[in-house]
């Protein structure tokens, strides 16, 4: 029997140049299907967006790990909403209409996301927050500029005493028009500019935007581009959760974890600076393989590294673990229900602490990831405990993936040059950040140069669950919960 | 849990463990910070980090500042909550045009005198988003700003050194 998702784009007229994975051109009928088959549970939502006169949908099928795209023609500037199904689709349609003008017809919610009225030509209503009725509540903004080193957004808090009612989320505060940008920039400048979506993920946007780069050209880099790309990838991975554990266990009054983790963060990034030559390893993956090679004193810059982090690091833990008072503060705080996350397809940290174990690098294994050997950590209780529990497993993880990786380095080229001027070619790609999967798809034009680009961020998915994660817990625990996810407000924006 | 704080009460500040070319270049900076920021402002000097646009890798940098490396609260760099007690806006970003009516109101909410670091490249000049429709441009096309550190990002040594400049020159002007 066909799977849910086969059957749906065998309905479709099959685009000829689009890989690694079908895109299919539907009908309005088999559009709002789809839609319909994501309500219900029986495929995820791993993207969707405008192109032009048209918007594509990307499916995932999880027990299969088969993806598809669905693509239906607007020629009268519309298509039927699937956010009136599946309220995962909600933002992004709302995106779609304040980027591309295609209204999402039935959609539950018209108001603008990201175009706050600033633009040339854009909407001008004042934003309307969701009315919040009841005795004894009131309302507290913050933001977009917060009180702390951190990204701008806006949160309008309802709460009755200490507890929070509701949260909602104002977002778009840092929207830089990268997908506009991309348009008519050659494969290398489009790089630079992927690499900047969000900053903490500079190595997974780069890998995923080469890789449908690459997907769409047919080509396959050197096996020391590959190995080399995951190298970075979990060094990048070990950075940002040194970061982020420090970060939480700060929140919950424990600055001595934070310096601890800061120490571990600094020692990491400095080796990526003795590797690669950047401390966030910017630039260093281009389409086709990576920018240089590692330096001849980098592996043993990672290799001390590993063995500085294997020694500090079980303490800190040992401390996390043994301290009532941090754990009063992170267990049973900020839960997220293993049904949310399974509706919104969250990946990362979210998804894994609530029970969805999806993870990129398993689901489609690409070199070097398809023999080195590594778990996928896994926890069921959706709180900022399990989140942080998530993270200090991939620690683990990440740390035994650069000893792998370091000890099975192919030698040869790392780069392979591109085949010039295909055009019409469209390419997709699945990457695991530290953060969760990014999703980067592109068109090549006939000139070699991009013609439409998208870049899914993992936040889009998880953001809303940070609003339901919040409700009936204190406003004094936001903070915590807030970095316990740890969500990209550049990589959301675009 | 003691043995970790015994550990970092006896075994010596984390900075002694840093690579020779990075600790040379820190002390220099440490000295150069202690003459000019007490010629300026006495003892310290409050900072208000603002995100008008950035993609978080400046801001990266800039909570590697408060690392034990780095440590910048010895020199009496100290981050603030509210551009009220702030002596200096360090902002980041290529100015989005979401962002602009913000950022403005951040430099009127902060009292004279004040400086403005714009950090990094996009900061100079919108950096790889210079000519996108959505942002205005650097930080100086909203703002007037007294100092450009660039860099994408910048390293944290040369966030410092640039504050450093910034106090010499207050402290000469
Ligand atoms: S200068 Fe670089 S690191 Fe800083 S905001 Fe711009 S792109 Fe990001």
């Amino acid at each position: 029997m066909m799977s849910p998702l086969a059957t749906l784009l065998a309905r479709g007229k099959k685009a000829a140049r689009h890989a690694p994975w079908p895109r299919v051109a539907v009908d309005a009928d088999a559009w709002t299907d789809a839609a319909g088959l994501l309500g219900r549970g029986e495929c995820a939502l791993l993207g969707l967006w405008g192109d032009g006169a048209s918007v594509h949908m990307a499916l995932l099928d999880e027990a299969a790990n088969a993806v598809g795209v669905l693509t239906l023609a607007c020629p009268d500037g519309g298509f039927p909403s699937v956010g009136a199904q599946h309220a995962p689709a909600i933002r992004l349609e709302r995106t779609i209409r304040d980027l591309w003008g295609l209204t999402p017809r039935g959609a539950p919610d018209d108001r603008p996301w990201l175009d706050h009225g600033k633009w040339d030509g854009g909407a001008v209503i004042p934003y309307a927050f969701l009315p919040v009725e009841g005795e004894g509540l009131h309302e507290i903004a913050v933001g977009p500029v917060h009180a702390g080193i951190i990204e701008p957004g806006h949160f309008r808090f309802t709460v009755n005493g200490e507890t929070v009612v509701r949260l909602e989320q104002r977002l778009g505060y840092v929207h830089k028009g990268v997908e506009r940008l991309m348009v008519g920039k050659t494969l290398d400048e489009a790089a630079i500019v992927a690499g900047r979506l969000s900053g903490d993920s500079t190595v997974a946007w780069q890998i995923a935007f080469a890789r449908s780069a690459e997907a769409a050209l047919g080509v396959e880099v050197p096996g020391r581009a590959h190995f080399l790309r995951a190298l970075m990838a979990e060094i990048e991975r070990l950075a940002n959760h040194f970061g982020d554990i420090g970060a939480v266990c700060n929140d919950a009054t424990y600055p001595l974890l934070l310096a601890e983790c800061g120490m571990l963060r600094e020692r990491t990034l400095r080796a990526a600076d003795a590797a690669f030559g950047h401390r966030l390893m910017r630039d260093r993956v281009i389409p086709g393989g990576v920018a240089g090679d590692l330096a001849p004193d980098g592996g043993d810059a990672i290799r001390s590294l590993v063995t500085f982090v294997r020694e500090r690091f079980p303490r800190i833990v040992e401390i996390y673990d043994g301290a009532a008072s941090l754990q009063d503060r992170t267990v049973t705080t900020g839960i997220v229900r293993p049904d949310l996350v399974r509706r919104f397809a969250a990946g990362g940290h979210v998804g894994r602490a609530s029970g969805r174990a999806f993870d990129a690098r398993k689901a489609f294994a690409f070199p070097p990831y398809d023999i080195v050997d590594f778990d996928t950590p896994l926890f069921g209780e959706g709180d900022v405990n399990a989140r942080l529990w998530v993270r200090i497993r991939e620690v683990e993880q990440s740390l035994a993936l650069v000893s792998q990786i370091l000890g099975r380095l192919p030698g040869g080229p790392f780069f392979v040059d591109l085949p010039r001027k295909r055009s019409g070619v469209e390419g997709m790609a699945l990457v695991e950040s530290f953060r969760g999967d990014c999703l980067a798809w592109l068109r090549i034009g006939a000139d070699g140069r991009i013609e439409r680009c998208h870049l899914r961020d993992p936040s889009w998915f998880q953001w809303p669950l940070l609003e339901a994660a919040i409700e009936g817990d204190i406003v004094a625990d936001f903070p915590l919960c807030n970095k316990s996810f740890n969500c990209s407000y550049s990589g959301h924006d675009l | 849990m003691r043995s970790v704080f015994l550990r970092n009460l006896l075994g010596g500040p984390a900075t002694e463990a840093a690579p020779a070319a990075d600790d040379a270049a820190m002390a220099e900076v440490a000295d150069a910070m202690k003459r000019s920021a007490r010629a300026a402002l006495g003892r310290s000097l409050a900072i208000r980090e603002v995100d008008a646009g950035s993609c978080n890798g400046c801001e990266l940098e800039i909570h590697a500042l408060n690392n034990p490396f780095y440590d910048v609260e010895r020199f009496g760099l100290k981050f603030t909550a509210s551009p009220r007690h702030a002596d200096v806006l360090l902002v980041t970003g290529p100015v989005t045009k979401n962002m602009a009516e913000a950022l403005r109101r951040t430099f009127d909410a902060t009292p004279d005198p004040k400086w403005v670091v714009a950090l990094g490249d996009c900061g100079r000049d919108g950096g790889c988003f210079a000519g996108s429709p959505a942002i205005v441009g650097g930080v100086g096309d909203v703002i007037p700003v007294d100092l450009v550190v660039p860099g994408c990002p910048p390293r944290p040594i040369d966030i410092l050194k640039g504050l450093i400049a910034l106090m010499d020159g207050a402290a000469r002007a």
